[in-house]
């Protein structure tokens, strides 16, 4: 009996693996989204600082990170870095540094963003109650901020969950890889595999980012 | 009102980045429990001036004082002094993420560290005054602008300020809604606060002031009584100034 391409996800421990796979990509790109969420608040702070110096070099590491493709880095950073300090990068570390450089500098051009969209009235209110600066700023203009961040900052988190793919090159089995992984090793048995195997990862994808924007949907109109 | 002076104003410079002189020696001083209102054409710099007493804005000379403390936008005890001076603008200024009540308590609380119970007492109790006190767990976009400059002057008076500046407060709500908001005002200035008003209602500088005050090409050019401004302006540029407020019908 013909099997249909169906059962290909079945077949022995296909879909544990492809679960697997969904594991490490879950791994690197939340461990990644969450530091890139920490350090990209301090960078953005950090590029609204009127200090010549300061923005110079906040210009200089966004553009850098944003004119390279993740592709070079990740190359940069597992083979060049290994190569060149002999320091033993493995594919995991260098997967993490690479997406959370990444994540911070797009986290932070959110975040800076979002701060210089605060009319400065708002500022001057709160000065003219007699806050100080550190008040002003925990009150007043984080909270604002953190509202105007939630869509765009989920945006990048799914960005950066699909872009996780990349770090096949680097020898990692995410997701996506192992769905080629399984489909190779059935290529004679289930012809239209294929379909099925992506089908499933692009499902896999969706059951992970979908929750994210639901969530931040939801948190938008609470606080619209 | 008394003869004690609250808040003095001496030779007052001040311009902006590449601007010439917008305040050029400008001296008042303001006595407890007096009302002065600020007149004067657009642009003469009365936003400025209320905004140097505030320490919002940097000045080239001259001094102002608060009880005899220096103002100046970063001095050391500037967030001390600003506890004692309100200020209401013409934009709402409202915290848009915090409800009516916490925009009024969020000073009090975090800057006097007044236990938040008996912040949200006094919130309550001002807001009663201004009528406002079904809206206290509302959010300011879903007020009016009336009703968001009356929660602006109590969210002011919770800190319990020796003196308010009001910047033309009125200017940007629809007609329909000045009134209610000068009607606080007036309450206000019938209570005995110290107030420094800027704006451009005419009947109501009459109604409120103990004193006008002109201001045109960065100096005091008239500074009187309201009934003698109103009816018998001395110089020119008073004359002028209160022109634009009438109309004629053209022949
Ligand atoms: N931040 C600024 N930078 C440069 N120039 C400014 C700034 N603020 C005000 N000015 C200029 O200073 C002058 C006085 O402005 P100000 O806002 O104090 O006038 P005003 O009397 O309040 O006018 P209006 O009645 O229109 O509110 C104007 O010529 C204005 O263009
Ligand atoms: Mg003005």
């Amino acid at each position: 009996m013909q099997d249909t391409g169906l059962s290909i996800l079945f077949r022995g421990i296909n879909f544990l693996r492809l679960l697997q796979g969904l594991w490490v990509t879950l791994q690197i790109s939340l461990i990644s989204v969450g530091l890139s969420f920490i350090f990209g608040t301090l960078f953005g702070m950090l590029m609204t600082v009127k200090n010549r110096f300061v923005q110079a070099f906040c210009w200089l590491y966004l553009n850098f990170i944003r004119i390279m493709p993740q592709l070079v880095l990740l190359f940069l950073v597992y083979f060049g870095v290994t190569r060149q300090w002999q320091i033993s990068l493995s594919a995991w570390s260098s997967a993490i540094i690479v997406f959370t450089l990444w994540g911070t500098a797009e986290m932070g051009d959110l975040v800076r963003g979002a701060i210089v969209s605060i009319p400065s009235h708002q500022y001057e209110s709160a000065a003219a109650l007699g806050m100080t600066k550190q008040q002003i700023f925990r009150f007043v203009i984080l909270p604002q901020t953190i509202r105007r961040l939630i869509a765009p900052s989920i945006n990048l988190i799914t960005r950066m969950i699909k872009t996780t793919s990349l770090v096949e090159i680097i020898g990692m089995v995410e997701v996506l890889k192992t769905g080629q992984q399984i489909i190779d090793a059935n290529r004679m048995q289930y012809p239209t595999g294929a379909l099925w195997v992506y089908g499933a990862v692009f499902v896999l994808y969706f059951l992970v980012c979908w929750p994210i924007s639901t969530l931040a949907g939801r948190l938008e109109r609470k606080w619209r | 009102m008394t003869d004690e002076i609250l808040l003095s104003v001496k030779d007052l410079v001040k311009s902006y980045e590449g601007t010439s002189e917008v305040l050029n020696g400008i001296s008042l001083d303001i006595h407890k429990g007096e009302v002065v209102v600020v007149l004067g054409p657009s642009g003469c710099g009365k936003s400025t001036l209320l905004r140097c007493m505030n320490g919002l804005e940097e000045y080239q000379s001259g001094s102002i004082t608060l009880d005899g403390e220096k103002i100046t936008k970063n001095g050391a005890n500037m967030t001390a002094l600003r506890q004692r001076i309100g200020m209401v603008f013409q934009s709402y200024e409202l915290f848009p993420h915090l409800s009516i009540q916490d925009n009024i308590t969020l000073a009090p609380v975090q800057v006097q560290k007044v236990p938040k119970e008996q912040a949200q007492a006094e919130a309550e109790r001002l807001l009663e005054r201004v009528d406002l006190l079904d809206k206290r767990t509302a959010y300011p976009r879903q007020l009016s602008g009336g009703q968001k400059q009356r929660v602006a002057i109590v969210r002011a008076l919770a800190m319990h300020p020796e003196v308010m500046l009001f910047d033309e407060v009125t200017a940007a709500l629809d007609p329909e809604m000045v009134r209610e908001v000068l009607d606080v005002m007036l309450t206000l200035a019938e209570q005995g606060m110290t107030m420094v008003i800027v704006t451009h209602e005419m009947n109501f500088a009459r109604a409120v002031a103990d004193r006008i005050v002109f201001i045109d090409g960065g100096v005091i050019v008239e500074e009187t009584d309201p009934e003698t401004f109103f009816e018998h302006p001395s110089t020119e540029r008073a004359k002028q100034f209160l022109k634009t407020f009438t109309f004629e019908k053209k022949a």
